[in-house]
């Protein structure tokens, strides 16, 4: 199967041909997809070389002038280097973007640290107005990039990822997904991380809701599913532990609930190796998450086969 | 417009102390307060293509005051052109007064962009030179003024670095140089922005006319940047 960020640079030299608001702003990374693209939009494909605080101040002016900018780099270079950028060349000066990251949590872990961003979601919360978009499949990152071209001057975060579920599943760019429904507690599964949570809690009395869009949060979706399913809540994310823990406290501040958060540790691991062995040591494979959630809920259920 | 009617005369250049004098209460400024004050009065008075009536219009001129610290002279210039009623320049720092001591874009009519941390306004000018090549406006030239220690802010090294070599021809940067950086060298900003491709032109930041010719001289297929020196801040 191709990857995320494999359908990035179609997808966006489609629409750069079809709006000529649209602009691609990059640094080095990524730029062989747009090979064609700057043949044929030379003006509104810019490689401002390994530049990442102009990569967000050129976006920025860019769109001051009603240009519609597409930044592409790894999301350590995308969001934690020109953090700052973020903040005032686009949220204080009142100037729109769309940010596609990659390699945000540990797609890469022989790469180590210096390439990893599991923060990029939690930093983000930080500003104001950003939307951010998780996908879990090729399909639906391609459905999320339109969706987030589309969306008029707004702020909006992509997080690409190698991780993917084997399937897509139909995607809004708002809402949470019901994908199981029970009546012993939540589980939200974030993009990629899907597959593994439909693994680990089969056979548990739970309703799964799956979300690709994590802010705004879907308090309204989360209410719903728990006026059936009861206030124990569960968030899986691939990004840091425990980023949508406040948000989820929030859509239930006013009745009793518990949230448990899981997702990447924050400790440094200090290790390379392959995707699945990070995936196992921040306990986000299937059998990990099976322990932990069915511990929290309380539930008791068939532990599948192979789990 | 009537808010502009009831509250603009022509002013002129010595009308300025007077104008800054509403929002620090002393008609003598000392030369930190006005080091770009004759910078921006020839750039908005006989340079920029832009007005109060113009800020809606794609093709006018954009300015980015980069360096938003002490934007004294910056609020007076803009009063003093018709962008924003002289009423409000006593309430500057106030809480109900949109005048803070560093602009804000949404906030102030005629900024173009909001500043206050240092090295912003380079690279987003290179953004708007570029965003507006894209689009086929090829007349209005983007101008924004950054300080000598500003400079300092690595940020700005990336927008010298990209723009020379893209040949932003419409993008012009002014240095306000008096001479504030901790550590400097005779004649280092002007060599590297000419290192980087830029055109580069030295000029008193006193003299109008010294100014206004080297904000006009042509620089074909290459930015170009002014060093405006004057008196040291801590002289």
């Amino acid at each position: 199967m191709d990857t995320m960020r494999d359908r990035f640079a179609p997808v966006v030299t489609r629409l750069l041909d079809e709006d000529p608001r649209v602009a691609v702003v990059l640094a080095e990374i990524g730029r062989d997809g747009f090979a064609e693209a700057l043949r044929r939009h030379p003006d509104r494909v810019v490689n401002v070389g390994i530049r990442e605080q102009l990569l967000v101040g050129a976006a920025a002016g860019m769109a001051l002038t009603g240009l519609r900018p597409v930044v592409h780099t790894f999301a350590s270079f995308l969001v934690e280097r020109p953090f700052e950028q973020l903040k005032l060349d686009l949220g204080h000066q009142g100037a729109g973007a769309v940010l596609v990251s990659a390699a945000a949590s540990f797609d890469w872990p022989a790469g180590g640290y210096t390439h990893m961003a599991p923060g990029d979601v939690a930093l983000l919360d930080t500003l104001d107005g950003w939307a951010v978009h998780v996908p879990g499949h090729p399909d639906e990152a391609e459905a999320l990039l339109r969706h987030a071209v589309a969306a008029g001057d707004d702020k909006v975060y992509v997080r690409l990822s190698v991780q993917s579920n084997a399937r897509a599943l139909p995607v809004d760019g708002e809402r949470f997904r019901t994908v199981r429904e029970g009546r012993s507690g939540v589980v939200v599964a974030v993009g990629p991380v899907l597959d593994a949570v439909l693994h680990a809690t089969e056979g548990l009395d739970v309703t799964v809701l799956y979300a690709t869009t994590v802010r705004p949060f879907d308090t309204a979706g989360l209410r719903r599913a728990t006026a059936a399913a009861g206030t124990d809540v569960v968030l899986v994310e691939p990004y840091l532990a425990g980023t949508s823990t406040a948000a989820a406290n929030d859509a239930l501040a006013d009745v009793p609930h518990r949230v448990l958060g899981l997702g990447v540790g924050r400790a440094e691991l200090r290790r390379y190796g392959r995707v699945e062995e990070h995936v196992a040591a921040h306990g986000l494979d299937a059998r990990s998450l099976r322990e932990r959630i069915g511990g929290f809920l309380a539930v008791d259920g068939v532990v599948p086969a192979g789990a | 417009m009537t808010i502009f009617e009831e509250h603009t005369r022509p002013h002129g250049y010595a009308d300025l102390p007077g104008l800054m004098a509403l929002m620090t209460g002393d008609e003598k400024h000392g030369p930190a307060a006005t080091s770009t004050l004759d910078v921006l009065w020839v750039l908005y008075d006989r340079v920029l293509r832009v007005g109060p009536e113009r800020m809606d219009d794609p093709g006018r001129d954009r300015f980015l005051l980069s360096k938003g610290h002490g934007p004294m002279a910056y609020y007076a210039v803009l009063a003093a052109k018709g962008f924003l009623p002289v009423d409000w320049l006593p309430g500057f720092g106030s809480y109900d007064s949109p005048l803070g001591h560093h602009p804000d874009r949404l906030l102030v009519p005629g900024a173009e962009i909001g500043s206050g941390s240092l090295g912003h306004g380079l690279p987003i000018a290179v953004g708007t030179a570029l965003g507006l090549r894209a689009q086929g406006l090829d007349e209005p030239r983007v101008w924004t003024l950054i300080g000598d220690a500003e400079l300092d802010e690595g940020s700005n090294h990336e927008a010298i670095a990209f723009a020379g070599p893209a040949g932003l021809e419409r993008l012009h940067t002014v240095v306000v140089d008096n001479s504030s950086a901790s550590h400097a060298r005779p004649g280092g900003i002007a060599a590297r922005f000419e290192a980087a491709g830029w055109s580069a032109l030295t000029v008193d930041g006193r003299d109008h006319e010294a100014l206004y010719a080297a904000f006009t001289a042509p620089h074909p297929g290459r930015p170009h940047m002014v060093v405006a020196r004057v008196e040291p801040k801590n002289a």
